[in-house]
């Protein structure tokens, strides 16, 4: 059996184990904050795709993290709470909102690409600030959770705790037969070199559009699962600070490398519950701390783990 | 199977090509010489679509590309290797040479099966490997090679796209005496089978394999014919060869 | 809806154009000759009104604050380009992106926990207050007058350093070709440094010209930051004509858009609808624009490149 298989079998029996660990310690606690870290590890996983293999360095990507919330409760708002209804709608707006940015941003490049996508979610946050019926600012509450015809419930901690990390496991491989099918090779080709792709006949721009599709779907159901988790939505789910939350996930977790999303993920939420409970301000720690392992430490965390 | 009309690019006040007008026909290597500055990689990058000429038309096996930008004329059969080396430093020679072979092939839009098991793109890759003589070294990453392994590595990857017409530019740049020889060797096998525009500075390999030369000056051509024919030229002699020798 | 009503709106439109800038000018020049993305810019403008602020609670002179917010601004710039931004040249966009974010993070920490999180209330010196009255009958802000005169005379400034002083040639060499001013010897450690400088003096300008009229809290920077963005991909990066030229179409479609697209779309779908549809697309208006320009022009109005 290989290292990797080997690590993420590891991993998914730690990651099993824990809600009757934390149930039989008297901790529920944790299956809280672990599910959290599961479902960011998604979003963390869908930016990898574009980011870390495809070099799209896209600062907008929390839009489809609050786009994916935001229709789980606006259909919810309306009365339609099921999970087989929700879900689908979350993913597939923002694969179609994500077309419609990609295929503006992505024929730019460079700091160009980095300040459109960064105006683009912008956008999308101030319409969901101005859309007052649902909540504006302050955002909405969930009326219930997603349903799934008595399947699953999502209401019980446990459950909703498996059905995260079925999920994040599930996107975490899809991920990985994506970036080394044909279809990545291009991707991670054009990365590497453009030019050179060029030359041997590749249009670099068909594929980043569809990598960019697939990441702000994979975002979509991240964002559902969020909506579900926090029970509450506001418009500061799609906001640059959580974009670039999502960016530093990536990067200390180890860029093109299948478990950095998820170790970055978890890396960077522990090291914030550790400073919370030290200081109210703990960003200004926070921020300083970020700066340095970009300018010291940019391998990541996979580097050590060579996953 | 190439023929360029009139081909005119400036910068400004510069004209990096002036009017020129340049032919190759099936099967034959034509070679571009000129001092640095006479706009050969301005040239070159005109007929490989990376940049898009101010006025005048390229025409490639009967069809007008002028329009066309370099993916597109890649995959119509115009390959090229790059001046200064451009692979895929991260990647494996035989990974190089593989998506070389997959962008002839088309069906890129595949997301699950795993590429680098994928016989189609393995097999012809190795072959082409073993043919410029890399392959013992398939599974090297490209950024552990030596500058003439990169050389073959891209003249590879031309051959991987199947080409109707092969665009050189200074094959032998960088390399020693003895990897030379072999590098023009090998390009006298490819002659028979491809035609080729080989833009060179090394006049020992330009006089062996090319059928005809062209001298580019400040952006233009001022002379072509046969290798014998040039080399006697006492225009070109003052312009560029009188400065070698 | 007058004519007085739109004049007046227009006024605001230009005023906050130039504001927007201001911190446009300073952004697209680090941008354009430095290579350099630096998301800390809308701190240094926060950094500008906090400390304008400041200095007027303390000693009860406005010109003091001013100055305070001005040189204060100035002094933390310089030091942020070399203990943060100087290891980040020639370093990939993503680099430079995480660092300034990290300051980002840092400095609306830090500005909470000196002055809290709430808005700071601003006053004006009574020679500033009060208002002034329009050919079109209706009175306007003396002070948003002021700003606007400012800023056009700032503008006024930068055209003459830029086309007619040599420090604006090395301006606009290091613009289009960067590599080439190196290597023409200049030295281009104190260019990058004085043309940071300049760019950190103008956000703190407009942050301390800022404070009366919008909200002083933290955060502001990143508000007016990302529409500085939209004007700087409008304009083209590195032009400071392009930066003025975006300013003023940007601050001028948000402005009249968020005062006049719900009357007028009420004037053709019902109230209601109006009430909700026209905020929204208010707000997404400039981006949309943003959007159309680039499929035409994709690297912005003026390109110095």
């Amino acid at each position: 059996m290989t290292r990797g298989a080997l690590f993420w079998i590891v991993v998914a029996i730690v990651l099993a184990a824990l809600p009757p660990l934390a149930g039989a310690l008297g901790q529920p606690f944790y299956i809280d904050l672990v599910r959290r870290m599961m479902i960011l590890a998604i979003a963390a996983t869908s930016l990898n795709l574009i980011l870390g293999y495809g070099g799209m360095v896209s600062f907008g990507h929390a839009a489809y993290l609050g786009l994916g919330a935001y229709a789980v409760g606006i259909l919810g708002f309306y009365g339609v709470t099921s999970g087989w209804a929700q879900w689908p709608v979350a993913i597939g707006a923002c694969a179609l909102v994500a077309a419609a940015i990609g295929a503006v941003s992505i024929r730019t490049s460079g700091i160009y690409f980095i300040m459109i996508t960064l105006a683009f979610t912008q956008m999308l946050y101030y319409l969901g600030i101005s859309l007052e019926v649902y909540g504006g600012d302050d955002g909405m509450r969930l009326k219930s959770r997603s349903t799934f015809s008595g399947l699953i419930d999502l209401g019980n901690a446990v459950s909703f705790y498996y059905v995260c990390l079925a999920l994040m496991l599930a996107a975490i491989y899809l991920t990985y037969r994506i970036v080394n099918s044909r279809f990545g090779m291009v991707l991670r080709a054009a990365r590497s070199n453009e030019a050179r792709s060029r030359a041997i006949g590749f249009s670099p721009y068909r594929y980043r559009l569809t990598a960019f599709v697939i990441a702000g779907a994979m975002c979509g159901l991240a964002g559902a699962l969020y909506a579900n988790h926090t029970n509450y939505i506001t418009p500061g789910l799609a906001s640059w600070v959580q974009s670039g939350d999502l960016m530093f996930m990536v990067i200390l977790g180890g860029m093109a490398s299948t478990a950095g999303p998820l170790l970055g993920a978890f890396a960077l939420l522990i090291a914030e519950e550790i400073l919370k409970g030290w200081t109210e301000h703990w960003q200004v720690i926070l921020g300083p701390l970020l700066v340095l392992s970009v300018i010291f430490f940019k391998r990541g965390l996979a580097g050590i783990f060579r996953a | 199977m190439l023929e360029v009309r009139g081909l005119t690019k400036s910068y400004g006040a510069l004209r990096a090509s002036d009017g020129i007008d340049f032919d190759v026909r099936q099967g034959e290597t034509h070679a571009v010489i000129g001092p640095n500055g006479a706009g050969k990689t301005t040239f070159i990058s005109q007929l490989a679509g990376d940049l898009r000429p101010d006025a005048g038309r390229i025409v490639f096996a009967g069809e007008d590309v002028t329009e066309l930008r370099a993916p597109r004329r890649a995959r119509k059969g115009l390959a090229r290797s790059f001046q200064i080396t451009s692979v895929y430093h991260e990647f494996s020679a035989l990974d190089n040479v593989a998506l070389a072979v997959q962008a002839r092939l088309g069906h890129s839009f595949r997301f699950w099966r795993d590429a680098r098991r994928d016989a189609a793109l393995r097999e012809p890759a190795r072959r082409l490997l073993d043919e410029v003589g890399l392959g013992a070294r398939s599974e090297v990453l490209a950024a552990s090679m030596s500058h003439g392994e990169h050389r073959q590595l891209e003249v590879a990857m031309a051959l991987a796209l199947e080409p109707r017409l092969l665009l050189l530019d200074e094959p032998m740049a960088g390399m020693g005496a003895e990897e030379s020889q072999r590098m023009i060797g090998f390009l006298g096998t490819l002659k028979a089978r491809y035609s080729i525009v080989l833009v060179e500075h090394d006049m020992d390999a330009v006089f062996r394999l090319a059928d005809r030369v062209s001298v580019l000056v400040y952006g233009r051509v001022i002379a072509t014919g046969a290798p014998e024919a040039i080399r006697a030229n006492a225009e070109v002699r003052a312009a560029y060869l009188g400065e070698e020798s | 809806m007058t004519w007085g009503l739109v004049f007046e709106q227009l006024l605001n439109g230009l005023q906050y154009g130039v504001m927007l800038f201001l911190m446009a000018a300073g952004l697209t020049l680090v941008l354009g000759i430095m290579n350099l993305v630096n998301l800390a810019h809308g701190s240094l403008y926060m950094i500008g009104a906090y400390l304008a602020v400041a200095g007027m609670q303390a000693t009860g002179s406005y010109a003091a604050g001013v100055a305070l917010g001005f040189a204060g601004t100035l002094l933390v710039g310089m030091a942020m380009e070399l203990v943060a931004l100087r290891p980040l040249y020639g370093r990939d966009h993503l680099d430079q992106v995480l660092v300034t974010f990290g300051l980002i993070l840092f400095f609306n920490e830090l500005i909470a926990i000196i002055w809290g999180r709430g808005s700071l209330y601003t006053s004006l010196p009574s020679w500033l207050q009060g208002h002034v009255e329009l050919f079109t009958g209706s009175r306007y802000p003396v002070y948003r007058l002021v700003v606007l005169a400012v800023g056009l005379a700032v503008a006024v400034l930068l055209w003459y350093v830029v086309t007619r002083t040599r420090l604006g040639m090395l301006i606009r060499a290091g613009a289009s070709n960067r590599t080439m001013v190196a290597a023409l010897g200049i030295n281009i450690r104190l260019l990058y440094t004085v043309v940071f400088g300049f760019g950190a003096a103008l956000a703190g300008l407009a942050g301390l010209m800022a404070g009366p009229i919008y909200a002083v809290q933290p955060g502001m920077g990143e508000l007016i930051l990302i529409q500085v963005f939209v004007v700087i991909v409008i304009g083209g990066i590195g032009s400071i004509r392009g930066a003025l030229v975006g300013a003023i179409i940007v601050g001028v479609v948000d402005t009249l858009g968020r005062a006049f697209l719900r009357p007028l779309l009420a004037t053709v779908i019902s109230a209601p609808a109006a009430e909700a549809a026209g905020p929204a697309l208010a707000s997404m208006l400039i981006y949309l624009l943003m959007a159309v320009v680039l499929s035409v022009k994709p690297a912005g109005l003026f390109q110095s490149r």
